[in-house]
């Protein structure tokens, strides 16, 4: 079911150590109930792609929140915030969980929410949605859209990401969708391979989906990397995925 | 990519930005998604001043930042060829008085 009736909003929403932050907030109208999604931004930020991405999923019925990962430092351009952020080294993991988990509470908090609520993410916010549907206890269900370093080389691991999300896979307690491209780098194939057979080791339920002739962020309709067949295809994906965990 | 790895350099001098010439004291350099050259990957630069924020971005293709590179040793020591030892002031000493 769509909805041509949206409403979207930049809403405060409180996240880690009960910090307020900034979140888009687009949402089907009607009395519902409705289930919820929080959609984890990119690397680049809580950009225009991101934000269209929550207007869609709106669309197909979802009460979807992006929250700004970034608002602790500072307002701008999206794309400065990110390189801010960047030249920081990022957020923390156990920051990054405490927002979603924030960002959940708010959508469990709407008068019209259903009380199912699922997480997506795209590029680092697929590494994001891993890490939160094996650490947050509460996630109904999971998309990892060509999540890089799932499997983190120990090498670069640090004090903000301290643990590669594949060791928390004993962990997952809903259902997870992944979707790559097949001329990935990061993850390539046989690193989607070796997440899988992880997942059907310790008995995870769990889809994967490979795309030929897609590498990374093949929904990114702004990057040359958009491939309109297989994004097309992806994107029914996940709102079927989240139809029959969420519905 | 979707990394946060960076490589950062300690520089001294000034960028024109949206507000006019600013002081740059950070290099901050990856090779990852960049936000408007229409790459897949691109070698990115910001040229940021620690204190307000502020920075220059410049986005390039990998071929473009090696023949950058490559350029600016060139003009470096074409430069220092013909200037060493004018009595040019000291960028260290510079830097710490702006």
């Amino acid at each position: 079911m769509t909805y041509r009736d949206i409403t979207c909003e930049v809403v405060q929403f409180t996240g880690h150590n009960g910090e307020q932050g900034e979140a888009y907030y687009a949402r089907p109208a009607g009395p519902g109930p409705f289930p919820g999604v929080v959609l984890i931004h990119h690397i680049p930020g809580w950009n225009e792609f991101c934000i269209e991405a929550a207007r869609k999923l709106a669309h197909h019925g979802f009460a979807t929140i992006c929250n700004n990962l970034y608002f602790r430092m500072g307002d701008g351009d999206p794309d400065d915030i990110g390189a801010r952020a960047r030249a920081e080294g990022g957020v923390s993991d156990e920051q990054m969980l405490g927002d979603v988990a924030g960002a959940m509470a708010f959508l469990r908090a709407q008068s019209n929410a259903n009380g199912k609520v699922g997480v997506i993410g795209f590029c680092s916010g697929g590494r994001q949605t891993y890490l939160s549907a094996c650490r947050l206890p509460d996630v109904n269900a999971a998309v990892d859209c060509w999540g890089g370093r799932v499997i983190a080389d120990p090498a670069a691991l640090n004090a903000k990401q301290p643990v590669s999300p594949i060791d928390y896979t004993k962990d997952l307690n809903c259902p997870l969708l992944g979707l790559f491209g097949n001329d990935d780098k990061e993850p390539a194939p046989a690193q989607v391979d070796k997440t899988e057979a992880i997942l059907k080791d310790l008995g995870k339920t769990y889809e994967f989906h490979r795309y030929d002739g897609a590498g990374h962020a093949f929904f990114d309709w702004s990057r040359p990397s958009y491939r309109p067949e297989q994004a097309v295809d992806g994107w029914k994906r996940v709102i079927d995925f989240f139809n029959h965990n969420l519905g | 990519m979707c990394s946060y790895i960076t490589e950062k350099a300690s520089i001294f001098g000034s960028a024109k930005g949206r507000d006019g010439w600013m002081r740059v004291d950070t290099a901050v350099i990856y090779y990852d998604h960049p936000v408007h050259v229409p790459l897949d990957h691109a070698l990115n630069i910001d040229f940021v001043d620690s204190r307000s924020k502020a920075r220059v971005a410049v986005e390039l293709s990998a071929d473009s930042a090696r023949e950058l590179v490559r350029r600016i040793q060139a003009a470096l020591d074409s430069g220092d060829a013909i200037h060493l030892g004018s009595g040019e002031a000291d960028p260290q000493q510079l830097a710490r008085t702006m």
